[in-house]
C-alpha cells in the first residue's frame, strides 16, 4: 500500500506538470480574450500528431519536433484568432463557446478523416526503460514531460512579467481600455496571446506523445481537466494554474488507488463543481467582492 | 409615518465609505431631490433602498416595513420602482414587451399586461415605437422607456436616477412636465438629478450628499444659499463651468 | 383574407405532417423521426437556453436519466414505459430543480453555468458507466417484444413517428404559450438583463428554477423515447457530450429563443447529417466535420440562427420585389 501510494503521488505530480502547461495556455487565452477555448484539447491532439508523423515519416526525435509543434500551433492559433475569434469577441459568451466547439469538431474529425481512428503510439527507443527507485517506478518520458512542462510554464511566466510584449499582454488582460489608451495594439496582442496559448498546448501534446496513446479524440480528457485547473487556479491566474494543476494531478491519481479506475475522473468533476459553487474565484484567486 | 425612512445607513466598498450614517425620510406625496457631486454616493443610496446592495449598518423602512434583507424583486413588489442611471433595456424585447415585463407585476393576464403597457407607452409618448427594439431608440427615448417600465409596476414610490442627463432643453422640459403629472396623480418621488434647474423646479425638499454624508437638507432655496453646499457642490460646478 | 391565408398555410404544413407515414417507407420514416425528435429536444433546451438565457452544456444529464428511469422501471418492475416516461419527466424536473438550486443560488452565470452542467452530465456518465459495468456487464437485457403498445415497442417506425410528432406538438404548443405569457416574458427579461428584471419585480431565481424544471422534465421524457426507439442503452452514449451538443445545436442553429427555431434547426442538421452520411460514407468523421463547419459559419454569419436568416432574406426579397 505504501509504495502504491508513493507511486500514485509521483505519477500524480508528473501528470500535474503537463496539466499545468495545458492550463496556462487556456488561462492565458481566457485572461486576455475572455474566451473559454473548447478547441484546446483538439489543438493538443494536433501537437501529438505533428510529433508522431515527423517521427514516423522522417525519424525526427519528438524532443526536437517539440519546436515544430509549438511553432506550428502558434501559427495555427494566430490564424484561428484572426479569422474566427476576432469576429465574435463582442458576441454573447455562449456564441464564443460554440464557435470554439465548432473548431474542435472540425479539427478532431479532420484528424479522424485524415488519419483514421486507429490509436497510435510513439516509442522513443533510448528512453524505453523504467528504473525502480525505492520500489517506485520512474518513467523517463514522464519525467522529461514534467520537467519541460514546468520549465515552459515558468518561462511563460517570466516572459509575461519581464518582457515588454509580455507586459503589454498582461496590461490588456487587466485593463482593456487603459491598454488602448497607452497605444497598445490590441488586435496584435489578441492574436499573440491566442497563438502562445496554442503553442503551449501543442508543446504539451508533443511531451505526452511518447507515453500516451494518440487518437483523434484524445484531447477531450485534457480539455476538461484543464477547465478544472483553470477554474481552481482562479481564471486567468498563471501561478494559480500551476499549483492547481499539480493538485488536480495528485487528487486524480491518489483517488485512483482507492476507487475503481474508471471513476478516477469523477474526482476531478467533484472538485470542479465544488469549486465553481463555493469559490468561483478559484482557490488561489483573490477573495470575493 | 414617512413612506420611506433611512436611519444611520452606511455602506463601504473595501476601504471606501460610499454612504456614511445617512438618515432622511420621504413623506407620502412628496418630491424629494437627492443631489451631490459626482461619486458622492447617490446611486449607491438607490441601490441600498432597492435591495441591490446590503447596508453595512443602519436601517431602511418603506411604509413601516424593514427593507434590509429583502431582495430587489420583493422591494419592487412592496411598491418601490426605480430607473437605472445607465439605461438597462431588455435589448431583444420590443419596446412594448419591455414595458409588459413591468406590467406583469400587477396581473398574470397577458392581454391585460399589454393593455396596461400600451396605455403607459401612450403617456410617455412612445406608442409609435412600440414594435421597435431598444437599440434603435434615441437616448431620450430609452430614458422614457426606462421610466415607462418602472411605472408599469404600479409603484407608490418612484426613484429616478438622472432621467434628464443628456437630454435637450425641450426634452428636459417635457420630462419635468411629465414628472409633475405623475406627482399630481399621487406618486411619491425621490429623484437624483444633476440638472440643477430641473431639480430645483421639481423638488419640495433637497437632500445633499457629499462624500457619502448628508451635508444639508431643506427647501431648494435654502439649500442653494447654504455655504457648505455651495462649497461642496455648487462651487465645484461653478468652478468647472 | 389574411386569416384565411394563415389557415391555409397551417393546412399546408399540417396535412403533409400528419399523412407523411402513408407514403414513405421505413428509411424516410426513420429520418423524419430523427428530425422531429431532435426538434423536440431542441424545444426543451430552448426553454432554458433560448428563453431564460441559461446556457446549458449538459442536457445529457436529463436525457440519460430519463432513458434509464423508464428502462430500469420496466426491467425491474415491469412498469409500462409510457408510465415510465411520465416518471422520467418527474425525475427530470427534480434533477433540474436540484442542479438549478445549486447553480443559481451561488449566482453562476454564462460559461460557468454551462461548464457546471457539463460536469453534472459527465459525473452521471461516469457513475452509470461504472454501475453498468458492475451490474450489467453484458448490457441491459431489454426484452424485445416486437410490437406491443403496452411495452412502447413497435416494429414499424411510422408508429414512432406519430408518437414523436405528438411530443413535439405538445412541447411546441407549451413553448409558444409560455413565450407570450407572464412566465415567458419574465424569462426573456432575465435573459436580457437580470438586474433590470429584478428591479421590475421578477424573482429571477425562482423563474430560472422553473425553466430548469420544465426543460429538464421535457428532456428526460425525450430520453425515454430514445430508449424505446433504439431499444439499447449505453451510459456513455445517453450521458455523452455529443448528446448535449446535439440537443443545443438544433435550437442554436435554428434560432434560440424562437418557437419554431428548433424545428428549422433540426430539419437542417438532420438532413445535412444524413446527406453527408450517404454521400461521403466512406470517410468516417466527415459528417461531424461538416457539422462543426456549419456551426462556425452560422455563429459568424447568422448569430441569431437560420430562422432569422430566412426572415431577413424574405424581407430583402419583398423589398426587391417592391422596388422592381
Ligand atoms: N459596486 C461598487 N463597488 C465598489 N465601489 C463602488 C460601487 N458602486 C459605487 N462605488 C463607489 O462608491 C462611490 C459612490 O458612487 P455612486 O455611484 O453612488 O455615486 P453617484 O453619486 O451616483 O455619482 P454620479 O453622480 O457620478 O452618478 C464612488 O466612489 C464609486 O466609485
Ligand atoms: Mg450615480
Amino acid at each position: 500500500m505504501g509504495t502504491l501510494l508513493l507511486q500514485a503521488i509521483l505519477s500524480g505530480l508528473l501528470n500535474g506538470g503537463v496539466y499545468a502547461l495545458v492550463s496556462v495556455g487556456l488561462t492565458l487565452i481566457f485572461g486576455v480574450l475572455g474566451i473559454i477555448n473548447f478547441a484546446h484539447g483538439a489543438l493538443m491532439m494536433l501537437g501529438m500528431y505533428v510529433s508522431y508523423w515527423l517521427f514516423v515519416l522522417y525519424g525526427v526525435d519528438p524532443y526536437v519536433s517539440l519546436i515544430a509543434s509549438a511553432l506550428g500551433l502558434f501559427g495555427l492559433g494566430v490564424l484561428l484568432e484572426r479569422l474566427l475569434i476576432t469576429p465574435v469577441l463582442e458576441a454573447p459568451e455562449h456564441n464564443q463557446l460554440l464557435l470554439t466547439l465548432g473548431v474542435a469538431l472540425v479539427l478532431e474529425n479532420l484528424a479522424l478523416f485524415l488519419w483514421s481512428p486507429d490509436p497510435r503510439t510513439l516509442t522513443v527507443s533510448y528512453l524505453d526503460f523504467a528504473p525502480m527507485v525505492g520500489g517506485v517506478m520512474l518513467s523517463p518520458p514522464r519525467l522529461i514531460a514534467f520537467g519541460v512542462s514546468v520549465a515552459l510554464t515558468v518561462l511563460l511566466y517570466a516572459f509575461l512579467h519581464r518582457t515588454d510584449v509580455g507586459k503589454a499582454i498582461r496590461a490588456v488582460s487587466q485593463e482593456r481600455e487603459g491598454a488602448l489608451a497607452v497605444g497598445i495594439n490590441i488586435q496584435r496582442i489578441y492574436a499573440l496571446a491566442f497563438g502562445i496559448g496554442c503553442a503551449c498546448v501543442g508543446a504539451a501534446g508533443t511531451l505526452v506523445a511518447p507515453f500516451y496513446t494518440i487518437d483523434p479524440y484524445v484531447g477531450g480528457i485534457f480539455v476538461i481537466t484543464a477547465f478544472v485547473v483553470v477554474v481552481l487556479g482562479g481564471m486567468g491566474s498563471y501561478f494559480g494554474a500551476l499549483l492547481a494543476a499539480l493538485l488536480v494531478g495528485l487528487a486524480e491519481s491518489v483517488a485512483a488507488v482507492f476507487i475503481p479506475a474508471a471513476m478516477k475522473q469523477i474526482v476531478i468533476y467533484v472538485i470542479f463543481v465544488l469549486v465553481l459553487l463555493l469559490r468561483p474565484q478559484g482557490l488561489f484567486g483573490p477573495g470575493r467582492g | 409615518m414617512p413612506l420611506l425612512a433611512l436611519s444611520g445607513v452606511t455602506k463601504t466598498f473595501g476601504g471606501l465609505t460610499a454612504v456614511k450614517a445617512l438618515s432622511f425620510a420621504v413623506e407620502e406625496g412628496e418630491i424629494v431631490g437627492l443631489i451631490g457631486p459626482n461619486g458622492s454616493g447617490k446611486t449607491t443610496v438607490f441601490n441600498l433602498i432597492t435591495g441591490f446592495l446590503a447596508p453595512d449598518g443602519g436601517d431602511l423602512t418603506f411604509a413601516g416595513r424593514r427593507l434590509v434583507g429583502l431582495k430587489p424583486h420583493q422591494i419592487c413588489r412592496l411598491g418601490v420602482g426605480r430607473t437605472f442611471q445607465l439605461v438597462q433595456p431588455f435589448h431583444r424585447l420590443s419596446v412594448l414587451d419591455n414595458v409588459r415585463v413591468g406590467a406583469f407585476r400587477g396581473t398574470a393576464d397577458p392581454r391585460q399586461a399589454t393593455a396596461v403597457a400600451e396605455a403607459i407607452l401612450e403617456e410617455v409618448g412612445l406608442a409609435a415605437k412600440k414594435a421597435f427594439l431598444p437599440p434603435s431608440l434615441t437616448l431620450a427615448e430609452r430614458k422614457r422607456l426606462e421610466l415607462a417600465r418602472a411605472l408599469a409596476t404600479g409603484p407608490r414610490l418612484l426613484l429616478l436616477d438622472e432621467v434628464m442627463a443628456g437630454l435637450t432643453p425641450t426634452e428636459t422640459a417635457e420630462m419635468i412636465a411629465f414628472i409633475r403629472r405623475l406627482h399630481r396623480r399621487g406618486l411619491t418621488l425621490l429623484i437624483i438629478e444633476h440638472v440643477m434647474q430641473a431639480v430645483m423646479a421639481l423638488s419640495q425638499r433637497l437632500v445633499v450628499l457629499h462624500h457619502g454624508e448628508k451635508i444639508c437638507e431643506g427647501p431648494p432655496q435654502e439649500v442653494a444659499r447654504d455655504p457648505q453646499v455651495i462649497r461642496a457642490y455648487l462651487g465645484e460646478e461653478a468652478a468647472s463651468a | 383574407m389574411r386569416r384565411w391565408l394563415s389557415r391555409l398555410a397551417w393546412l399546408l404544413v399540417l396535412v403533409p405532417c400528419l399523412t407523411l407515414p402513408l407514403y414513405v417507407g421505413q428509411y424516410l420514416a426513420h429520418l423524419a423521426v430523427m428530425v422531429l425528435f431532435f426538434a423536440y429536444l431542441g424545444v426543451a433546451w430552448n426553454i432554458l437556453g433560448g428563453y431564460a438565457g441559461q446556457f446549458s452544456f449538459g442536457h445529457a444529464a436529463f436525457f440519460g436519466l430519463g432513458a434509464f428511469t423508464s428502462t430500469l422501471l420496466h426491467l425491474h418492475w415491469g412498469l409500462s414505459p409510457w408510465l415510465g416516461m411520465l416518471l422520467a419527466g418527474v425525475v427530470g424536473v427534480l434533477v433540474g430543480l436540484f442542479c438549478g438550486f445549486l447553480s443559481f443560488r451561488y449566482g453562476l452565470r454564462g460559461p460557468y453555468f454551462a461548464l457546471v452542467m457539463l460536469a453534472f452530465a459527465e459525473m452521471l456518465r461516469l457513475l452509470f458507466e461504472t454501475w453498468m459495468a458492475y451490474r450489467y456487464p453484458l448490457g441491459l437485457p431489454i426484452p424485445l417484444q416486437g410490437t406491443s403498445l403496452a411495452a412502447f415497442q413497435f416494429r414499424d417506425k411510422r408508429v414512432y413517428y406519430y408518437v414523436v410528432l405528438l411530443m413535439l406538438a405538445g412541447a411546441t404548443a407549451l413553448c409558444a404559450w409560455l413565450a407570450r405569457s407572464k412566465t415567458g416574458t419574465y424569462w426573456q427579461a432575465i435573459r436580457d438583463n437580470e438586474e433590470a428584471a429584478e428591479a421590475l419585480g421578477v424573482n429571477a431565481f425562482a423563474y430560472k428554477l422553473l425553466a430548469m424544471a420544465i426543460s429538464g422534465g421535457l428532456t428526460a421524457m425525450g430520453g425515454t423515447f430514445y430508449a424505446q426507439y433504439f431499444l439499447t442503452l449505453e451510459a456513455n452514449e445517453v450521458f455523452g457530450v455529443q448528446i448535449s451538443v446535439e440537443i443545443l445545436l438544433s435550437a442554436i442553429i435554428g434560432g434560440a429563443g424562437t418557437v419554431l427555431g428548433p424545428l428549422v434547426g433540426a430539419l437542417a442538421l438532420q438532413l445535412l447529417a444524413e446527406a453527408t452520411r450517404v454521400y461521403v460514407r466512406a470517410f468516417s468523421g466527415f459528417d461531424l466535420m461538416v457539422y462543426g463547419a456549419i456551426l462556425i459559419v452560422v455563429i459568424l454569419f447568422l448569430p441569431q440562427g437560420l430562422l432569422e436568416g430566412l426572415r431577413r432574406a424574405g424581407l430583402a426579397l419583398r423589398r426587391a420585389a417592391g422596388a422592381a
